[in-house]
């Protein structure tokens, strides 16, 4: 329904001051195509989390605007699922109630969101843990749970905040082999937030490099890989050299001494 | 992020069974204690009543201190009822409406610092003295279930909050779609985050509760007719009754242990699926 050419959602020269006069963005725009992996990379602080929370329309800007250039909708919430660095889990809820909890907050009764929640939960390879409760699972489990419930209601837009920060990495790598397996079978389009160079080289389209605060996009570095990444990708040299360029970048974007 | 290993039971918490029989095992010693010293040392029944005597004065007296245990037990039970309604109403009213909680609470703290025995007198002039007596237990108990519910209500993670904006907010505002989303992240979000500080605050005001009723009584007792366990200590003491005093205390003591066993019952009960309060250590 969308036209292809058309971003499907756009920050367009979007500034965003706090309230104790902190300015996280200062005319900070992107685009974001219909079915790619967009990774904003950038030092702590840089207002990263910002963006995606002006996306999701959590928050709105003090300047500039937000767009879905290609829908005539004005609420967007339905097609958005949001993953945030915690797990973020309801702790006396059990797994399978935790992802229906997007669906039950629209009206979706438990008996016709079974369907939805056992596919959600076997996606993430949670399929027979559905009534365990969070604190029976690991931290990688627990953010598969989140995984699952932010696609529960089927978003066209994943917006992922840092989601494996806290991850260890053999838990990390398996969850970005995950991520990249769910964007190719469901096709949807992620926004996904990351402080990890190489994270941000491995699972995206395009990395979006962001200068510290204020934050703005100083670089856009088109990741020309193939889409199906593995071990073997993750050792290449293509890598690696992927993996120099967007360091680089980096290095470019926070001045000496900054960090 | 995964949870530590369970302990060794060697070294790990005593077993169940250890935190029954050991406080028994203490209990029993300080009763033996207690009664042969009154033996050896020839101690008059009304100066210390030896323990076995405490015990055929409660069989003695039963028919008299049962029913003054069930006028101090539905004295509890109702001042607590009425605390968790007041107290739980409360705190929800004030988790939707700032102005009404900064209006009210300041109220609230008044009552809880004022002595409740320095305001017993008073009620008793004001009210009946059934109904005075309640709202002594009234009073002591309503604020910590008040308190401990506003903290449980607003001690929810801010990621299930933004989750709930961006879920389930409507997308119409005003105040009434406004007041419907709060209802509802009230409902799914609030209620049973709250839960584990409300069963904190009621573990506390079971106790404060049966307090309170004493209080009242024994203010009460006083001024006249009376028949609750706090009554019978009065008038136990004019009489130098004091074996039948200390029956009353026993039954006192027993009751408001086995309020707090009930309480902490329900507790775990409510909560053993998910809050660390509740976990079983692992063999």
């Amino acid at each position: 329904m969308a036209d292809p050419a058309l971003p499907l959602v756009a920050l367009n020269g979007v500034t965003k001051v706090f309230a104790n006069g902190l300015t996280a963005l200062a005319d900070f725009s992107l685009q974001v195509l219909e079915g790619e992996c967009v990774t904003l990379l950038g030092p702590s602080g840089c207002g990263k989390s910002t963006a995606l929370r002006l996306l999701a329309g959590l928050t709105a800007p003090t300047q500039g605007s937000v767009t879905w250039p290609g829908s005539a909708l004005s609420d967007h919430r339905h097609e958005i699922g949001f993953v945030f660095q915690d797990p973020t889990l309801m702790p006396w809820a059990d797994v399978a109630d935790n992802v229906w909890m997007p669906l039950r907050l629209r009206g979706v009764s438990k008996r016709e969101a079974g369907d939805r929640i056992t596919e959600s939960l076997s996606r993430v390879g949670l399929k027979d843990f559905a009534h365990a409760y969070p604190r029976e699972l690991s931290g990688g489990m627990r953010m598969r749970v989140s995984i699952a419930r932010a696609l529960a209601l089927k978003p066209r837009l994943l917006l992922m905040d840092e989601p494996f920060g806290a991850l260890d990495e053999i838990t990390r790598f398996r969850l970005n082999d995950d991520l990249l397996r769910l964007k190719r079978e469901l096709g949807c389009t992620i926004v996904f937030v990351t402080h990890s160079v190489f994270e941000s080289v491995y699972l995206a389209d395009r990395v979006v490099v962001m200068s510290a605060r204020p934050g703005t996009a100083v670089a856009n570095i088109r990741i020309e890989a193939p889409a199906e990444r593995d071990m073997d990708f993750r050792t290449s040299h293509r890598y690696a050299e992927l993996c120099r360029d967007v360091s680089h970048a980096l290095a470019g974007a926070v001045p000496d001494g900054a960090l | 992020m995964a949870r530590p290993p369970s302990q060794p039971a060697a070294s790990g918490r005593p077993s169940g069974l250890l935190r029954i029989v050991l406080p028994l095992v203490v209990i029993a010693a300080a009763v033996t204690v207690w009664e042969v010293s009154v033996r050896l040392a020839s101690i008059p029944p009304y100066i210390l009543p030896a323990p076995s005597l405490v015990a055929r004065t409660i069989v003695a007296d039963w028919p008299l201190l049962s029913a003054s245990l069930l006028v101090t037990l539905r004295t509890t039970a109702l001042g607590l009822l009425l605390a968790v309604a007041g107290g739980v109403a409360l705190a929800v009213l004030f988790s939707l409406s700032r102005i009404v909680e900064y209006s009210l609470y300041p109220f609230a703290v008044a009552m809880q610092v004022t002595p409740v025995i320095a305001i017993a007198p008073l009620l008793l002039i004001y009210m009946p003295q059934e109904t005075a007596v309640l709202a002594c237990a009234w009073i002591v108990a309503f604020f910590p279930i008040l308190s401990n519910t506003m903290l449980g209500l607003q001690s929810v993670d801010r990621g299930l909050l933004e989750l709930f904006a961006l879920y389930g907010a409507p997308p119409e505002t005003g105040w009434a779609a406004r007041l419907r989303s709060r209802i509802k992240i009230l409902w799914y979000l609030r209620r049973p985050a709250a839960l584990p500080a409300f069963l904190a605050g009621l573990r506390i005001a079971v106790g404060l509760s049966l307090i309170g009723a004493v209080v009242a009584e024994m203010a009460a007792g006083s001024a006249g007719a009376g028949s609750g366990l706090a009554f019978r200590i009065v008038e136990s003491q004019y009489r130098l009754n004091i074996p039948r005093l200390f029956a009353a205390l026993t039954l006192l003591a027993a009751t408001g242990i086995g309020l707090f066993l009930l309480a902490a019952a329900l507790s775990r009960r409510l909560l053993r699926h998910w809050h660390d309060s509740a976990l079983v250590s692992e063999p």
